[in-house]
């Protein structure tokens, strides 16, 4: 499997690189918020409408790259519309209007000149509930391959993107007997999370990928999202606090106004928005005073 | 210790109510007499058709029905092999397949996949007014309109013809195809949709690798019964087929469907009781036999192939 590389790492939380390597409780974490020099993903002045209801509000955010950056906020304020913006599925939805930017790899991927097919090979997606093809485990994961015209050797695609994904063992047996839709909850997740490694992308954006799991399937898939971090660059959206405390380096607190527009409140690492926000509605909502 | 209340003591909200629970026996009474007319009506029908297929078999051995290839119970030499019948009622539902399948999938998948909201709503209730067409004019315009069309450049194409009967017969069930497999395609949950685009899919990928492959059940469904109406189709191919049973898989010259033979003696002056009118419950048995058989292989096709999406 992966050999750990010494991660580059911002200079942010001592966690060094024992492991587990995120385990937070009782470690004293330096939050000292240092600017993201090189994101993965910059937000900029980013609004969205469906047709006249207006759901984003000139939202910026850099995202840094390998790490695990989520957004959390009460139900309604935009978390899951923000997530898809980031790889352009909120215009398959009819009357969408989107402005401002969002740059990837120093190309805004809304220029008019970008392709959104390509885009979205380049950022793979999880989605809340599980959405495995009504076809075999292997044809699920080599999915993405085969739309690409992949050339390698497939059987070896989908046995390196099993595993990386936890599931190899599980299924290895019935790779192309068993429908993906036979698979437990949990391991249909973890299918999608294979499939979407398939496709070998740079950035991971996950929906509430834990919100239909039981607390053994959601404890893998935060497992698996750690791991997956140290190649990939991770974004999930998540309304459980905890889950959020657990595995993510940085937290994007939002939330709607009265206008009901999602804005962004307080974003930085995730020590510091747990244990010193600055924003006395950021610290409402952590402590549970609404959503 | 306290002691269970006899009925004379028990609240009155907790009594029963004597007279809903009649009302509600009456009610059931009721449907079940609806429910029963339809099954008993489909009873009669069956006993019917095989009290007098039996007695046609008495006569005409069951043997000969399936294996003489000639259809001549009207003239003095009577012979009584089905073949013509089933070869032309085959032919012409194989010609209206071969147009209505690829036409209505078209459709289908272009309705449910690519047509915005506003195409949509104005194609599906011209599907539906195209299926509502009795069935009578199109057999007409076969005769009229597509007949003296397709000779300009089908050469030897009689007045009667199993491929304007086909044709238009595969007209009027392009709807049936497109209407019922975009039901089939449209019902495939978004969230497939979306896990698909998600992976950097074109809107064709997605509509061919994903949609259509999880809605085959029901596409396949919806082929069937298309099917079995062409089989079971009787004025198109009795206006513009023929009356003439001849085994031939020729399209180009006149034949006689099963259901053409049945009208054709219903309405003719053939003595009632005799052998001649008996060969109609033969037939139509046949005809019956041959659509529950496809209706089953529909059953188990659905079944076969149900993609569990949840
Ligand atoms: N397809 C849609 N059409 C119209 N409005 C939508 C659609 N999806 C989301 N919204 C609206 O946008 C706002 C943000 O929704 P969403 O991003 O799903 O919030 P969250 O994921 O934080 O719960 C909500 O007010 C929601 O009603
Ligand atoms: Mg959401």
């Amino acid at each position: 499997m992966h050999h750990v590389t010494e991660e580059t790492i911002e200079p942010r939380v001592a966690a060094g690189s024992s492991h587990p390597p995120r385990v937070r409780v009782g470690i004293p974490a330096p939050a000292v918020d240092e600017p993201i020099e090189h994101p993965a993903i910059e937000v900029r002045k980013l609004s969205l409408w469906y047709g006249p209801k207006r759901a984003l509000g000139e939202i910026d955010l850099k995202i840094a790259a390998k790490k695990i950056t989520s957004l959390i906020g009460p139900s309604g304020c935009g978390k899951s519309t923000l997530l898809r913006s980031i790889n352009r599925m909120n215009e398959l939805i009819p009357r969408v209007r989107t402005e401002g930017e969002v740059i990837v790899d120093g190309v805004n991927i809304y220029d008019r000149r970008v392709d959104p097919v390509v885009v979205r090979r380049s950022i793979g997606m999880v989605f809340q509930k599980p959405n495995p093809f009504p076809k075999t485990i292997y044809e699920n994961v080599a999915f993405g391959a085969r739309i690409n015209g992949y050339g390698g050797s497939m059987d070896e695609l989908v046995e390196r993107s099993l595993r990386q994904a936890a599931l190899w063992d599980e299924v290895k047996d019935d790779l192309k007997k068993k429908s993906g839709l036979a698979l437990s909850g949990g391991q249909q997740q973890r299918l999608c999370i294979a499939r979407a490694l398939a496709t070998s992308p740079d950035v991971i954006l996950m929906d509430e990928p834990c919100s239909a799991l039981d607390p053994i399937a959601t404890q893998r898939i935060e497992d698996l999202m750690v791991e997956l971090a140290r190649e990939y660059t991770i974004v999930i959206v998540t309304h459980n606090m905890q889950q959020a405390a657990r595995v993510a380096d940085r937290t994007a607190f939002m939330l709607a106004g009265d206008d009901l527009v999602g804005r962004l409140v307080e974003y930085g690492l995730t020590d510091q928005i747990f244990t010193s926000p600055r924003d006395s509605r950021t610290e409402a909502y952590i402590t549970g005073r609404f959503g | 210790m306290q002691q269970a209340p006899t009925a004379g003591e028990l609240p009155k909200l907790l009594r029963r109510d004597r007279m809903r629970d009649l009302r509600e026996r009456a009610i059931g009474a009721a449907l079940l007499t609806a429910a029963a007319v339809g099954a008993l009506t489909t009873a009669g029908i069956i006993l019917s058709l095989a009290g007098e297929t039996i007695r046609f078999f008495g006569q005409v051995p069951i043997v000969d029905f399936f294996t003489e290839t000639e259809w001549t119970p009207l003239f003095s030499i009577q012979k009584f092999g089905v073949w013509p019948l089933v070869s032309a009622t085959v032919l012409t539902s194989a010609i209206a397949l071969l147009l209505a399948v690829p036409v209505g999938l078209i459709a289908a998948i272009y309705l449910s996949e690519f047509a915005t909201l506003h195409v949509r709503s104005l194609f599906k209730p011209m599907l539906e007014v195209l299926a509502g067409v009795p069935t009578v004019v199109y057999g007409f315009f076969a005769l009229t309109v597509i007949t003296p069309f397709l000779q300009g450049f089908v050469p030897g194409l009689s007045t009667f013809n199993a491929l304007s009967a086909g044709f238009v017969m595969g007209v009027m069930i392009i709807p049936l195809v497109a209407s019922l497999s975009e039901d089939a395609l449209s019902a495939v949950p978004v969230s497939l949709r979306e896990g698909a685009y998600a992976m950097g899919a074109t809107r064709f990928e997605v509509a061919t690798r994903v949609v259509f492959p999880a809605a085959i059940s029901g596409v396949i469904a919806s082929i069937i019964l298309a099917l079995s109406r062409a089989v079971g189709e009787t004025m198109i191919v009795a206006i513009a087929a023929g009356m003439n049973p001849i085994l031939s898989f020729d399209p180009r010259v006149p034949i006689e469907t099963m259901t053409a033979y049945i009208v054709q003696i219903s309405l003719g002056d053939t003595p009632y009781g005799s052998l001649s009118y008996l060969t109609i419950f033969a037939v139509g048995s046949t005809l019956f036999f041959m659509t529950f058989l496809m209706n089953v292989l529909s059953f188990w096709v659905v079944r076969r192939f149900r993609e569990v999406y949840d």
